[in-house]
Parts: structure tokens; C-alpha cells; sequence
């Protein structure tokens, strides 16, 4: 780190103006939290990282509605009247410091009495005093040290909701008895007869019959549960034959207990359901810092300011807008519902909503959109539409968020598993009447046995241990899916969908162009000291983009807000911003521009390009060998032609589509029989996404928000989405021969099962096997393939 | 070798004592954050009573800071 660098953030001190003794800061919020720690004895934050700081944003009264106290109430976990508790998700904490400094908050105020941070979910949660510190306090307290928490209508919304452990419980109960059994079984592996068996076979059996109960009872519930789903929906599912085999080993075993006829199976069964659990927890991998489930409601706040008649101004909850209310939306607040801008300069960046960066100016009269975040002052705004009437809204009542989770679609496995069934049922029933002439004692042996080794144990654990590794794999490279089931689900793909703006393009760096006579180095010069001290975002970008220069001293400097800026320079006079400002014929195309006119005379014009995502054609190239490629975008066809070029022949542009009609598109591209992925990013992509076999949303930053989907990619990682979906396919192929080798598992144990010589002893070493085997092949060549 | 009831008896007691210990620590939230713990634990008495005694002390924790 240069000594330049702002000790609090480690940005570009630019200059000395902030500074404490030895340290530079970069602004005053950085040198402000600087200061709030050192006189509050947490100066150590600075020692755990270096730079750790973020820049606290600017927060004046945006949480003046916390003081509603209903609104408090929805957000408090807990409450008693002396002491609240809260939880919130603050973005911002990134490392070991951010940890240290919010779990010694008691030091900054004695109204908290603790607080603990959850790092892998960026959630702390506050106790703190009724009577000394308000929530609202609160929230301002850890904002002004650069915490920021993010507060949205989901929160009020979902309330309590507590994670699901029952899995643990079950697997922990499955392998306790496991251990047990197999320990109480080992004298009937290595002995038939004598003195030790015949003194404590009863209660060595008792024992392991109780062991027992609770696994199949509890353990394997939910197999008997699906099972019994699939056959009363006409599916015979895989748990159908797991189920089958479960009962049978318990209910065999337990008839020999009871009628002391010998062989029991309690250690295979156990050891059954404790493998088949454990395939499922491999299977469950969760990011617990993403969310996959997130609608408009994660996006938008709880409350807004509303401006009641007698222009007095009070905070209502979103849901409570009705048509007709006046709204106040302040610097860098979201626009909750679609309204008419009244007064004020409005720049809305629809980013979130479009993917688009480049915030969009409105003259009063003009019809603002939810979804949008107002970026240069408050502005006033008329409601048009109530929260979910409104225009992005009501997307979500739409059937496609609706969809039943995956009951009815078939997987590989169970479409599999369907023969498989019938298979065993017919084996044991011939089997059963070959012995009831040969030998009838042993028909009830028989057909138990057959049934006990057909249990597709192998089988099962394959799918999820391939699918489990390949989720982890994928998670490595940055390729985040919701759950192991997309895999499948994406091996299936033959269309794929992208949006254009945020999507195939990036809002990292904009491109910028000139169009006009050229300027001189001493133009371009004062061009950049005059947006200087301008904080329109266009004008950042485009400081960001001229070359550096020297400061040279503006004089007159004048920003006219919504218009643009002037000022002059060596008594040469320079005006920046819209055409009607500058006086410059406007152009009928829909771009983003700032024209310039220096010393009366019009220049040209600086054009804001979207520039497209690196290997873009490399990524359309390699897809178009096996996909069918279609560009759905919400934009006019400015870019069409220059798209045509860049891309593949045989692509689909499809241009000005709504966000409902992208959600048609798809559907009907279904309809016609295709299994479609949408690659997207925006809310306006969200049902499109939803809809689809396969959504996956591109984020340029993980740690913040993207649509509701069935995977979410880092955008660094595009150009690897051919061979990510390539994987997919070459997954289902291993699942596939794995299953081979489990068949030929269950051939061999079928033997001793008909010929009526299965003893428990070859049960419990050949079901282990099998399974391990299995597991050991599939995580092998998974790792193996991924590795090309 | 009625001792053996004994030691059956006893040794699965404690292993159920253990399974019950493992359901409780698991209901109480102890394995649902597995990261910051490991954090917290290295952080001690770092509240600095006065500024003038500060020293620029060694980085800790800097496996953050320079990726």
C-alpha cells in the first residue's frame, strides 16, 4: 500500500485534504468512522487488516421510518419492552476486522448490550436497550462506521423462519445406530454356533432390534413418505424399491427375533438408510450467503415517505401505498411503486431492474417505474399503481411463480427406477414359486432375501454423489447452483436464451466514444477539470475515461441539475450536457450522449456504449454447434446489426420485448417442445427466468442481488458457460454407467438371494461395498472429467 | 461373566448420553455458523484504554487484505 492510499479503505487519498496525524483519508465519511473508532478504544480495528473500511454512505433521514413503531415491531426478532433484538444482513463485512469491530458495538454505545456476527451469512444480530438506544439509532450507528444494513420488505415480510436440521438429526440418530449394531453383530459374523451365542444372542438381538426402531421410524421417514407419493401419483420412484427393501429387512429380522429362527439383518439395515442419508446430505450444498429465491420484495424497501395533504411528512409501509399518494423519495432511495415525477430532478438508474447502468433523466410529468434508484436529490412523485399493480410488480402474480416445486419431473433415476421395480417383483415372485416346490420352508427365506439385495442402495447414492461433486465443482469455478437436480435439468438443455443489456454486455466499463470534429489535448484538458467537481454518474464516467490532465482553475463553474454543466477556462467558455443545453440538433437514435460546445461553437458529442462481455463470440461460437441461440431483449434493435456481425449465424434476435413477454416468449418456445435455458440478470429477466427449464443469472458481484433463479454465475466465469453445460451432459453419462456398475453388484448378490444362501454376513459386506464402490467411482471420474 | 449386562448396560448409556449431547448442541445453533468462531477466538483484550500507548502492532489476520 502507498502512503497515498486512504488508511481507513485504502482508496486514492487524491491529495492531503483529510488528515489525522500520520494517516490520509480519502473522504470525510473514511476519516469520520477513523475518528468514531479511535475515541471509542476500537482503534485495533485497523491492526487485524489492512484498509479494512468501507466508505459509510450517506443515510440522512432514509431510516426516519424505523420510528414507526409498527414497522419497528415486523423487523425486531424479539422484544419485551426493555430489551430488542435484531438481525440484520449488512453487505458491506468482508473480513476479520468487520467482525471485530461489530461484536464490540457495546463500545460505542451503552444502549447495546451485544453484539454477534455471522460471517458465511453477513448477518449480525444486535441486543440492545429499549430505553437508551432506538432501533433506528441503531441502524444509523453501525451506517455511520461503514456497516450499512440492508433492509428490504422481505424482512418484515418472512419474518422468522428457521433453518431445517431435521436431516441432521436423522443422519445422526441413522449412524449412532449404525456403530452400535454393527458392534452387537459381530459374534454372528464369525460364529455359528457355541457357548457365546447361545448365552447372549437374546439380548445382543433385543438390542439391536431397538437400535433398529428408531431409524426406521424416524431416519427413513421420509422415504416412506415419498414413496408412498410416488405410488399414489402412479410413479414408482427409486424410494419405492428402497422402501421395499428397508420393511423387509426390518420385518424379516424382527419375525426371526421373535420366533428365534437365527440370521438378522438390523446391520445392513441400519447401515442402509445411514449410506442413503449421507448421499443425501452430500447432495445438499447450500451457499448460504446466496439466495436463489429472491423476488421483487428483497429489492424494495419497507417503508417511503409519504407527503400527506397538509405537507407533513410520515413514513408509510410500502404495502400501504395506495393510488393517488404523494412520495417523497430521497437521494439514492428506491422507487417502490410506478408513479408521475412532480418535482425534482429525477436520474434513475434502472440497473437493477434492466441491467442497464447508464441512469436515465425524467422531466416532472414523467412516468417513473418501480424498480428504479433516484440518484441526484429528492424528488416528488404521484402514485399511479399500488405496490403490486405496479408495471414490474405484477409479474410475480403470474402461474410460472407458482410452479410446484419438482414433484412430476422425472429424473434420470427414477424413470430408471421404474423397471427396476418391476424387475425385482417379478424375480421374486418366480423365485418364490420355484421353491414352493422345491423346498416350501425356504419360499418366505427366498423371496425376503431377494428383495433385501435388490434394494438399490448403489443405485441411489450414485445420482446424488455425482451430482453433489459436480455442484461443489461448479461452485469452485464460480458456477453457484441452487441444487443438485439442476444438473439434470441443464444436461437437458437444446435452447438457450440470453438477455442482452447486463447480460452479454457489462456495466464495468462502459465504452465511450466521440463523435465530432476532434478536440485538442488542451480541449480534452479542460473537459476533464470541468466535470471534475461534477457527481452526475455520467460525468464520473467520463472523467474516468479522459486522459489525465493537469488541473487548470474553472471559473463560473455552474450545474444546472437534469441540464448539465458550464463553466470557463482560460476565458474560453465550455458547456457539457444535453443537446436542447448545449444547443446541438438532436439525433433520433435512443442513446445515451453528452454533447459539448466549447466557446459557443458545438463540438461533437461523447456516446455511452454498453460494451460487450470479453470472448462473447467465442462463448456464441462454441454454443451454436448445439444449441439453438436466441437474444431476447427489452431494448430497441439499435444494436442489431452490429449483433449480426458479432455473433453466429443462425442466431434470433428478438428486441423490445416487455418483462411479461419474455415470460411468453419462453413458453411458447416450450410449448413447441424445447428445454430452454435464460441466462439473465435483471428483475425484468425474472420471469423469464423463472419460467424457464433452466434459469441462470449473471452477477457481477455475488455478494449483492440477483433474481430468483436455478443458478447463479459470476460474470468473470462467462466465457466457461459452454463448458459448464458441457459438464452437465457428461455427468449424466457417468451417472449412467455407474449405474451399470451397480447393476452388476446387484446380479451378483442376487445369486445368493435365489439359490437361498444369502447370510447376514454377505449382506452386511456386500451392501457397503456396493455403495462405496460406487461413491468412490463416481466422485473419481467426476473430478477426473472436470479437470480437462 | 454377568458383568458383561453390566458393561453393555453402561456403555450404552454413555453412548446415548453422547448422541443426546450431539441433538442438543446441533438444536442450539452451535454448528450453524462454522466460520466466524474460528475468528472471534483469536481476538483478545484489544481495547485500547489510552491512544497514546498505541504501537503499530504486527498484522494479525492479513489473509484478506491482499487478494
Amino acid at each position: 500500500m502507498s502512503e497515498e492510499s486512504c488508511y481507513h479503505c485504502g482508496l486514492d487519498c487524491q491529495g492531503k485534504q483529510y488528515q489525522i496525524e500520520d494517516k490520509c483519508f480519502c473522504c470525510n465519511g473514511c476519516k469520520t468512522v477513523y475518528e468514531i473508532l479511535n475515541q471509542n478504544e476500537l482503534g485495533c480495528y485497523y491492526d487485524f487488516d489492512q484498509n479494512p473500511g468501507t466508505i459509510p454512505t450517506e443515510i440522512k433521514g432514509k431510516y426516519n421510518y424505523l420510528d414507526n413503531l409498527e414497522i419497528a415491531e415486523k423487523l425486531l426478532e424479539f422484544n419485551d419492552g426493555e430489551t430488542s433484538v435484531v438481525s440484520f444482513y449488512t453487505p458491506s463485512m468482508h473480513c476479520s476486522s468487520c467482525i471485530w469491530v461489530l461484536e464490540n458495538l457495546s463500545k460505542l454505545h451503552s444502549g447495546i448490550v451485544a453484539s454477534s456476527v455471522n460471517f458465511p451469512q453477513k448477518k449480525i444480530r444486535i441486543t440492545f436497550k429499549n430505553e437508551k438506544i432506538s432501533l433506528k439509532s441503531v441502524v444509523e450507528l453501525i451506517s455511520s462506521i461503514g456497516y450499512e444494513p440492508f433492509i428490504s420488505l422481505e424482512d418484515a415480510d418472512s419474518g422468522k423462519h428457521k433453518s431445517n436440521k431435521t436431516l441432521i438429526y436423522q443422519i445422526a440418530i441413522a449412524g449412532f445406530a449404525f456403530g452400535n449394531v454393527m458392534l452387537l453383530s459381530f459374534p454372528e459374523y464369525f460364529q455359528d454356533d457355541g457357548f457365546w451365542l447361545d448365552k447372549y444372542k437374546g439380548l445382543f438381538r433385543f438390542l439391536m432390534f431397538v437400535f433398529s426402531v428408531p431409524v426406521v421410524v424416524y431416519s427413513a421417514k421420509d422415504y416412506f413418505i415419498s414413496a408412498y407419493k410416488g405410488v399414489k401419483h402412479k410413479m414408482l420412484n427409486i424410494d419405492v424399491p428402497i422402501v421395499l427393501g428397508i420393511s423387509v429387512l426390518f420385518i424379516r429380522s424382527t419375525i426371526e427375533i421373535v420366533f428365534d429362527l437365527g440370521q438378522v439383518f438390523f446391520d445392513s439395515l441400519t447401515g442402509l438408510v445411514f449410506f442413503l442419508l449421507l448421499g443425501r446430505v452430500f447432495q445438499q450444498r447450500t451457499y448460504s450467503y446466496l439466495s436463489f429465491e429472491r423476488d421483487y420484495k428483497s429489492y424494495f424497501p419497507i417503508a417511503v415517505t409519504k407527503i400527506g395533504n397538509d405537507g407533513k411528512e410520515e413514513s408509510v409501509e410500502v404495502f400501504k401505498i395506495k393510488e393517488g399518494d404523494r412520495l417523497l423519495i430521497r437521494n439514492e432511495e428506491l422507487i417502490p411503486v410506478d408513479g408521475i415525477l412532480i418535482n425534482g430532478n429525477a436520474n434513475i438508474d434502472y440497473s437493477f431492474v434492466t441491467g442497464e447502468s447508464v441512469p436515465v433523466s425524467k422531466k416532472s410529468g414523467d412516468k417513473l417505474f418501480a424498480g428504479g434508484k433516484q440518484l441526484s436529490g429528492a424528488i416528488e412523485m404521484d402514485v399511479l399503481q399500488s405496490v403490486q399493480q405496479s408495471y414490474l410488480t405484477q409479474l410475480w402474480s403470474n402461474d410460472a411463480f407458482k410452479k410446484d416445486s419438482n414433484f412430476g419431473i422425472k429424473n434420470l433415476v427414477d424413470t430408471l427406477s421404474k423397471y427396476f421395480t418391476y424387475i425385482i417383483l417379478a424375480i421374486a415372485l418366480s423365485a418364490g414359486i420355484y421353491w414352493f416346490f422345491a423346498d416350501k420352508l425356504l419360499v418366505f427365506h427366498v423371496v425376503s432375501s431377494v428383495l433385501i439385495i435388490a434394494c438399490p442402495c448403489a443405485l441411489a447414492l450414485s445420482a446424488p454423489f455425482a451430482l453433489g461433486n459436480m455442484l461443489r465443482i461448479f461452485g469452485r469455478r464460480k458456477f453457484y447452483l441452487k441444487n443438485a437436480e439442476g444438473i439434470e435439468l441443464a444436461a437437458k438443455i437444446d435452447t438457450v436464451i440470453f438477455d442482452k443489456t447486463g447480460t452479454i454486455t457489462t456495466n464495468k466499463n462502459n465504452h465511450i466514444i466521440f463523435e465530432g470534429s476532434q478536440l485538442t489535448t488542451e480541449e480534452e484538458q479542460g473537459v476533464r477539470n470541468l466535470i471534475r467537481s461534477s457527481n452526475h454518474p455520467l460525468n464520473r464516467m467520463l472523467y474516468g475515461f479522459l486522459p489525465l490532465s493537469k488541473e487548470v482553475e474553472v471559473i463560473n463553474f455552474k450545474e444546472i441539475l437534469g441540464k448539465g454543466i458550464q463553466g470557463e477556462i482560460n476565458k474560453t467558455s465550455y458547456v457539457l450536457g444535453s443537446a436542447s443545453f448545449v444547443n446541438a440538433s438532436t439525433s433520433a437514435k435512443n442513446e445515451t450522449v453528452i454533447y459539448i460546445s466549447i466557446g459557443g461553437e458545438v463540438k461533437g458529442r461523447y456516446v455511452f456504449k454498453n460494451s460487450y462481455r470479453k470472448g462473447l463470440d467465442a462463448v456464441f461460437n462454441t454454443l451454436s454447434k448445439a444449441y439453438e441461440l436466441i437474444i431476447l431483449s427489452g431494448d430497441n434493435e439499435g444494436e442489431k446489426e452490429y449483433l449480426q456481425k458479432l455473433l453466429p449465424k443462425g442466431t434470433e434476435f428478438v428486441f423490445n420485448q416487455k418483462p411479461t413477454d419474455k415470460l411468453e416468449f419462453i413458453k411458447q418456445k416450450q410449448n413447441e417442445g424445447k428445454q430452454v435455458l435464460m441466462v439473465g440478470d435483471g428483475l425484468n429477466d425474472a420471469g423469464a427466468l423463472a419460467q424457464s427449464n433452466f434459469g441462470i443469472a449473471i452477477s457481477e458481484n455475488t455478494n449483492v442481488f440477483s433474481p430468483a433463479c436455478d443458478a447463479i454465475l459470476d460474470a468473470s466465469k462467462f466465457k466457461e458457460l459452454p463448458q459448464f453445460l458441457k459438464l452437465t451432459k457428461q455427468t449424466i453419462t457417468i451417472i449412467k454407467a455407474s449405474f451399470v456398475l451397480s447393476f452388476l453388484y446387484n446380479i451378483i448378490g442376487m445369486y445368493f438371494a435365489i439359490t437361498g444362501q444369502l447370510s447376514p454376513i454377505i449382506a452386511a459386506i456386500l451392501m457397503p461395498l456396493s455403495s462405496i464402490s460406487v461413491v468412490v467411482f463416481v466422485t473419481f471420474v467426476t473430478n477426473m472429467v472436470s479437470r480437462k | 461373566m454377568i458383568v458383561i449386562y453390566l458393561m453393555i448396560a453402561v456403555s450404552i448409556v454413555i453412548a446415548v448420553l453422547f448422541l443426546i449431547i450431539f441433538i442438543k448442541s446441533v438444536k442450539a445453533g452451535q454448528y450453524d455458523d462454522m466460520y466466524t468462531p474460528s475468528v472471534r477466538m483469536l481476538f483478545d483484550d484489544e481495547l485500547l484504554e489510552d491512544k497514546t500507548l498505541r504501537k503499530p502492532k504486527s498484522v494479525i489476520l492479513n489473509k484478506n487484505s491482499k487478494k
